[in-house]
C-alpha cells in the first residue's frame, strides 16, 4: 500500500474511452481462460506422453496425441532473455508502455513469452500465474520467486491485470448481508477509500446496519435493488465515482418445489437476486462500463456473491436455487457486457453460510471472515469465479470431474 | 333525512355544499410509496409485498407518446381496508370479501376518538372502554353503523418512527380488547380505523385473544381502516367517510384513497 491517493478528476479533461487488448484467441486457447479465472496455474500435458503444451494446441508437438487436457503444473521458472517494449502501434498498450516481456524456461517444460513484474531480475527465478487480461483472455504473468516486495502490487501491468482495491470507492449494495460488517472492514483493510454500503427499508430497525455505520469509511446510502426508483437516485448521486460493486443483495429463505406459496417465494427472492442485478447493471454498471480508463481511478471490478445453488439446485433449498440460478445469468451477462470496458466481473461462490438460517446445516460452513478476505483476494488477484469454503470447493471439484453425480446424490 | 328533503335536494344541497366549501372534502391517505413501512412478519411467513412501481414508458423508446408504470402490493398496504375474510374469525361470513361486499359501509358517518396526547406520551398507549365511554360523555353515544376512528397522531410519523419497530415487536398505540368487544357488541359499530400499521394495538399479539381488532371485528363482519392521515381536521362527530376498496376478486383488503366529508365554515 505504497501508492499515494490519485487526486480529483480533472472535469476539464476528456475521459479515457476503455480499450482492449488484441482479444483472438484459438479455441484451445480457451482453455487457458478456466485456469485463470480461478487462480490455477494449468496448461495442456499429454495424457500419451507428459509433455506440457503452451501455447495451446490441438496435439501433442513430441507424439501427435489429441488428448492435451488441462492439468496443474509448476509455475517456477527461469528468466532467459527479456525486452521492454517502448512504442506500439497497439492502442491499448500504448498508454501501458515501457512495456517489460520476457522468454522464461518454466519448470513445466515449454519455453513461455510473459508479461515481467517490474522487480524480476536478468536470468532470476520467476512464478508463473494465468491471468485474464482487461479483455477476459488468459497472458502469462511472471513474478520474481521470493517473497513480494512491499509496493509489489503497483506494478502497472499488474494492476490491469487485477482489481486491486486500494484508494477505490466501492458500493456495497446490501447491508443487511449477514457478513456486511466483515466486508466493509476486510475491503477498507485493503485501503479501498469508501464504501456506500446501501440499506433498503431504513425503518426496520438493525443491529448489523448500527455496526456498519459505526465503521469509519463507511457511508449507509438508501438502496433498494426491488425498487427502480430507488437504484436510479443512489446511481444518480454514486454511479460516476465508484470503482468497485460488492452486489451483496441477500434473500434466502428455504422451501421445495411443492411448498404452497413457492411461486410467490421465487419471485420474492428473483426481485432481490437477478431483478435487483438487472436493475443495478442498467445503472451501475452502464457508468462503470464508460469508466474502464478513467485515469488514476478506473472502474475496476464488479463482484457478486452467489450460492453454489445458483448451478445445481439443491433439495433444502429449491426455490432459492431457481432464484440463484436466475441471478447468476444474470451475472454472466453482465460479464459479457462489462468486459466491453475493461471491468471484470467475479462470481463468488459460497456454500452454506454460518449464519441462523443454516442452523441444522452440519459444518463445514462459510463464516463472514472467510467469505471477506476471499473476496479481497479474488479482487487483488484479478480471479473471475472464485469458490469459498470447504463445500464450494469441493462442489467445484466433484462438478469438474462428473457434475451428474453431484446431482445424483443430492437428489438421493 | 328531514320531513322537507327528498333524496334529490339532499344530493342538490351537498352538491352546493361541497361548491361552496359548506362541506369540504379531506384527504385521509398516505402516499403509496415504495419506503413507507408496511407490516413484517416473522421471516419464516409469508410477507405482503411493499408498494414497487415500474416504469413501462416515459415517452421514450418503450412507448413515444405516454407515460405508465405497472405497480404492484400486498392488499395490506399503505392506507387500506381490511375485510372480514382477512381474519380466521370472519371467513365463513356471508360477502366477507372486497368484492362481494354491501356498498352501503363505503360512505358511513365517522366517531373519532382524539387519543393524540396520551399516545405522544406513550407509543404503546392502550384505548379502553373507560376512555370510549368518557367520549360519549361529552359527544354522545356512538350509533350503530359508524366507522370509529382512534386518533393517535401516528399518521404525522414516516419511516421507523412510524413503525416504531423495537426488539419485542411493533410498538404503536391500540384498542384492547375490551373496548373492541364494546364497540362490536354493545354499540354495533361498522368498523374500527387507525393511523397506525394495524388497526391493532402494536404488541396485540400479547393480548388475549390475539389480535383482538382482527379477531372480533371480523369475526362480527366489522371492517378494518389503516394507515389513516390528517385525523386532525375531522370533528369528534359529523364526518362522513368515504372509503371504497378495489373490488379485487375474493380479496382481503385492498388499499384505498379514504376522504371525509367534514362540515366546513358556515360563511
Amino acid at each position: 500500500m505504497t501508492r499515494p491517493v490519485p487526486p480529483k478528476k480533472n472535469p476539464l479533461l476528456r475521459t479515457q474511452v476503455p480499450l482492449l487488448p488484441p482479444q483472438p484467441r484459438s479455441l484451445r486457447g480457451h482453455l487457458l481462460i478456466a485456469a485463470a479465472a480461478t487462480g490455477r496455474f494449468a496448461l495442456q500435458r499429454c495424457a500419451e506422453c507428459g509433455t506440457v503444451a503452451y501455447p495451446a494446441r490441438d496435439a501433442c508437438s513430441e507424439c501427435l496425441s489429441p488428448d492435451l487436457p488441462l492439468t496443474d503444473v509448476p509455475a517456477g521458472g527461469t528468466l532467459l532473455s527479456e525486452t521492454t517494449i517502448r512504442n506500439t502501434a497497439d492502442p491499448y498498450f500504448r498508454r501501458l508502455t515501457p512495456i517489460r516481456q520476457g522468454l522464461i524456461q518454466s519448470d513445466a517444460g515449454p519455453q513461455i513469452i510473459a508479461f515481467l513484474h517490474r522487480d524480476c531480475t536478468p536470468n532470476g527465478r520467476v512464478t508463473l500465474s494465468l491471468k485474464l487480461d482487461a479483455g477476459g483472455q488468459p497472458v502469462v504473468f511472471a513474478f520474481p520467486e521470493g517473497p513480494a516486495a512491499p509496493d509489489a502490487e503497483e506494478d502497472p501491468i499488474l494492476r490491469e491485470l487485477t482489481a486491486d482495491p486500494l484508494h477505490a470507492r466501492i458500493l456495497l449494495t446490501d447491508g443487511r448481508h449477514p457478513a456486511s460488517v466483515a466486508l466493509c472492514k476486510a475491503l477498507l483493510g485493503a485501503g479501498a477509500a469508501h464504501i456506500f454500503v446501501g440499506v433498503a427499508e431504513r425503518w426496520k430497525p438493525s443491529a448489523q446496519i448500527d455496526a456498519l455505520a459505526a465503521v469509519e469509511g463507511v457511508e449507509l446510502i438508501d438502496l433498494d435493488p426491488r425498487d427502480e426508483r430507488s437504484v436510479m437516485d443512489a446511481a444518480a448521486d454514486l454511479a460516476g465515482k465508484i470503482e468497485i460493486v460488492v452486489n451483496s443483495a441477500y434473500h434466502y429463505r428455504p422451501g421445495s418445489l411443492l411448498d404452497s406459496g413457492a411461486a410467490l417465494r421465487i419471485k420474492d427472492m428473483m426481485e432481490v437476486g437477478a431483478l435487483g442485478l438487472v436493475r443495478l447493471s442498467q445503472t451501475f454498471g452502464a457508468a462503470m462500463m464508460g469508466r474502464g480508463a478513467d485515469g488514476d481511478r478506473p472502474a475496476l471490478a464488479w463482484v457478486n456473491l452467489l450460492s453454489i445453488t445458483a448451478q445445481l439446485a439443491h433439495p433444502a433449498a429449491v426455490t432459492y436455487s431457481a432464484a440463484q440460478a436466475a441471478e447468476l445469468s444474470v451475472a454472466q451477462s453482465l460479464r459479457g457486457m462489462l468486459r466491453g470496458g475493461g471491468v471484470r466481473v467475479v462470481n463468488v461462490f459460497h456454500g452454506a453460510l454460518d449464519i441462523d438460517w443454516f442452523e441444522q446445516v452440519p459444518p463445514p460452513k462459510l463464516g463472514a471472515g472467510a467469505l471477506s478476505k476471499g473476496v479481497v483476494d479474488a479482487l487483488k488477484r484479478g480471479l473471475e469465479d472464485v469458490y469459498l469454503g470447504a463445500e464450494a470447493e469441493d462442489f467445484r471439484e466433484r462438478m469438474d470431474q462428473n457434475p451428474k453425480e453431484v446431482e445424483r446424490s443430492r437428489w438421493t | 333525512m328531514q320531513d322537507n328533503q327528498t333524496p334529490d335536494t339532499v344530493l342538490t344541497a351537498l352538491a352546493g355544499a361541497l361548491a361552496s366549501g359548506g362541506v369540504q372534502l379531506v384527504d385521509l391517505t398516505r402516499t403509496l410509496a415504495p419506503d413507507d413501512p408496511t407490516i413484517v412478519m416473522p421471516p419464516e411467513f409469508g410477507q405482503s409485498w411493499p408498494v414497487r412501481i415500474e416504469r413501462i414508458s416515459r415517452y421514450d423508446g418503450t412507448g413515444p407518446a405516454w407515460y405508465w408504470n405497472n405497480i404492484s402490493f400486498g392488499e395490506h398496504t399503505g392506507t387500506h381496508f381490511d375485510a372480514p375474510v382477512h381474519w380466521v374469525t370472519g371467513r365463513d361470513l356471508p360477502r366477507n370479501s372486497v368484492d362481494t361486499m354491501p356498498l352501503e359501509p363505503m360512505l358511513a358517518p365517522a366517531c373519532v376518538i382524539d387519543c393524540t396526547e396520551a399516545c405522544d406520551k406513550d407509543a404503546d398507549h392502550l384505548l379502553t372502554r373507560e376512555a370510549i365511554l368518557d367520549w360519549e360523555a361529552q359527544h354522545g353515544q356512538i350509533e350503530p353503523d359508524c366507522w370509529v376512528i382512534m386518533r393517535s397522531g401516528w399518521g404525522d410519523k414516516t419511516g421507523a418512527e412510524y413503525a416504531n419497530l423495537q426488539a419485542d415487536g411493533a410498538h404503536t398505540p391500540g384498542p384492547d380488547a375490551e373496548a373492541i368487544r364494546f364497540l362490536v357488541d354493545d354499540r354495533n359499530i361498522q368498523g374500527f380505523g387507525t393511523e397506525t400499521i394495524g388497526t391493532d394495538w402494536g404488541q396485540a399479539g400479547h393480548l388475549s385473544p390475539p389480535y383482538p381488532a382482527h379477531h372480533y371485528l371480523h369475526g362480527a363482519g366489522k371492517y378494518g381502516l389503516q394507515c389513516l392521515t390528517g385525523l386532525e381536521a375531522l370533528p369528534p362527530r359529523g364526518a362522513m367517510i368515504f372509503a371504497a376498496p378495489l373490488k379485487i376478486k375474493a380479496g382481503s383488503g385492498s388499499p384505498l384513497r379514504v376522504i371525509a366529508l367534514v362540515p366546513g365554515g358556515t360563511d
